[in-house]
């Protein structure tokens, strides 16, 4: 009798737990608090700051050389694309014109970034879902790239390549031929992925339906980037803002139109293809020339007010700064993507089992140094 | 719809407002008081349709702080920058846009975590980052960091 009530209880009153903050599925330092009646989540709240370091108010303080330094401790799988804002904001306000060498080799390591950072979403989601395979196929393929990274910039993970005006040093002789080695190996082994992952059907079951989140939600929370391309809000910066060389290459956005979990898995599964499409376009032609500007070795930022937006892999990264023309910012903002994804997180999850909430958290792909700043 | 017909745009919503063509963005100075009403009907007007808020941030101006909106129409492609601010450093308070656009809810609380802004109506408004019992706001000039966080 007392068992019987019990159960009651717990199908029909609302009890709240906590997930995280050190979950493994939470993916870092992440801490939600869940309302759930039985298994069924009535509300998310998430609980940020627990890996708050204050980039903001340090950069403040430091050159605008220096602040690219910071920039890659944001979002970390997407190192590159995070300097590339700062570049591409300092290199706007002093009016420099980059040389196209250095545009190219941009835009190629940009999207390696986005492989390599899509390869350990793989990994991760579909360890969340419970195959521990994912993670092993996933790694072997992005140590290729971090390989290649380490040629060239003498680091794997913590890239800090860009400068204001270039690169800090041109690529390595090996650089071509080893990423049109990878382009031709990887394009045999993403079939696999959709073999071991794709086509599962308790992963399907898990996925199709799940997470739901419309296009209407997903422009006024601000998600963006693949997670918001799966509801067919058509954000990529890549296409709308367009930077480097991405105005002058061929393709094409990927969108679904679903909205749920397996959509937005489905669009970073295309994203891959995608960037290897642009990779092979830009890899032949790299012209000769400087890898770097020439800039002056104090950048004092004329006054002003400078915007400048990039796709980061996970979506609309956003750079603030105001300058009052010293070689500091004054104000130093950071509109990063995972903190306006993360605001959706409850329009998905509300209504959904708890388990399915490990799903779509894995489906926003969510870094949360990047949340935190 | 360019620059000239969104100045006009605006101007028709509220007339005290200052509209500057900036390099990158038109831009919109507007009273503490007029600004909900303002980005309430540029969202709904469907000649402006500013759907998306792509960027919230609070700025302490030294004598006084203010709140920038970066907004973006999906559809119609244009852009536009509101900005509203206030002397008052002791008690800046402004009205919440969370009811026009949801990401606001968050960004709002970032905003109240680091300089203190307070929104009227905010449905929840606590630090985001910072301990509740936190004291004064890290990223306002006047900040005293009694333990170095910053500096070295």
């Amino acid at each position: 009798m007392a068992e019987e009530l019990f159960i009651k209880d717990i199908e029909e009153k609302e009890y709240t737990i906590n997930m995280g903050p050190q979950h493994p599925s939470t993916h870092g330092v992440l801490r939600l608090v869940l309302s759930l009646k039985g298994e069924i989540v009535e509300k998310v709240e998430p609980h940020c700051g627990y890996i708050h370091r204050g980039i903001e108010k340090m950069c403040e303080k430091l050159t605008y050389q220096q602040i690219i330094h910071l920039t890659d401790r944001l979002d970390y799988l997407s190192a590159l694309i995070n300097n590339e804002a700062v570049c591409l904001t300092v290199e706007k306000a002093m009016e420099v014109e980059v040389p196209e060498r250095v545009k190219y080799i941009r835009t190629i390591m940009d999207e390696l970034t986005r492989i390599a950072s899509h390869q350990l979403w793989w990994c991760t989601f579909g360890m969340d879902m419970g195959g521990l395979t994912c993670f092993f196929y996933g790694l072997r393929d992005r140590e290729k790239i971090l390989d290649i990274f380490e040629e060239t910039i003498g680091a794997r993970l913590i890239l800090s390549y860009y400068c204001p005006g270039g690169l800090m040093n041109d690529i390595h002789p090996n650089f071509q031929q080893r990423v049109k080695d990878f382009i031709k190996y990887f394009r045999k082994k993403l079939p696999e992925y959709d073999q071991l992952l794709t086509g599962n059907v308790i992963m399907q079951e898990r996925t199709k339906g799940i997470g739901y989140i419309s296009k209407e939600d997903c422009i006024s929370f601000g998600v963006t980037g693949p997670s918001g391309r799966g509801s067919n809000f058509a954000c990529d910066v890549r296409k709308t803002h367009p930077y480097g060389m991405y105005d002058k290459v061929n393709f094409k956005e990927a969108l679904r139109t679903e909205g749920d979990t397996f959509a937005r898995y489905s669009v970073r599964m295309d994203e891959m293809w995608e960037s290897m499409n642009i990779i092979e376009q830009l890899i032949d032609n790299i012209p000769e020339g400087d890898y770097c500007a020439k800039m002056k070795p104090i950048i004092k930022l004329p006054e002003g007010e400078y915007f400048q937006r990039v796709e980061a892999c996970r979506g609309d990264l956003g750079l603030y700064i105001i300058s009052r023309g010293e070689k500091y910012p004054y104000r130093f903002k950071l509109r990063s993507p995972n903190f306006s994804n993360l605001s959706g997180l409850h329009t998905m999850a509300k209504g959904q089992k708890i388990a399915d909430l490990v799903a779509i958290g894995a489906s926003l792909d969510y870094v949360i140094p990047d949340i935190d700043r | 719809m360019d620059n000239t017909l969104l100045k006009q745009k605006v101007l028709e919503i509220e007339s005290t407002a200052e509209v500057t063509e900036e390099k990158q963005y038109l831009t919109v100075n507007v009273q503490p008081t007029k600004l909900h009403a303002l980005a309430k009907a540029l969202k709904e007007s469907k000649d402006t349709h500013f759907d998306y808020l792509f960027c919230l941030s609070g700025v302490d101006y030294g004598d006084s702080m203010g709140i920038v909106y970066h907004l973006e129409s999906t559809d119609l492609k244009h852009e536009i920058v509101l900005k509203t601010k206030t002397t008052d450093r002791e008690n800046p308070a402004f009205d919440t846009v969370c009811d026009i656009w949801s990401t606001a809810e968050f960004h709002e609380r970032e905003v109240f975590d680091f300089f203190g802004i307070k929104f009227n109506n905010h449905p929840d408004l606590r630090r985001i980052f910072l301990e509740q019992n936190w004291k004064g706001f890290p990223l306002r000039k006047d900040y005293v960091d009694e333990i170095n966080i910053i500096e070295r």
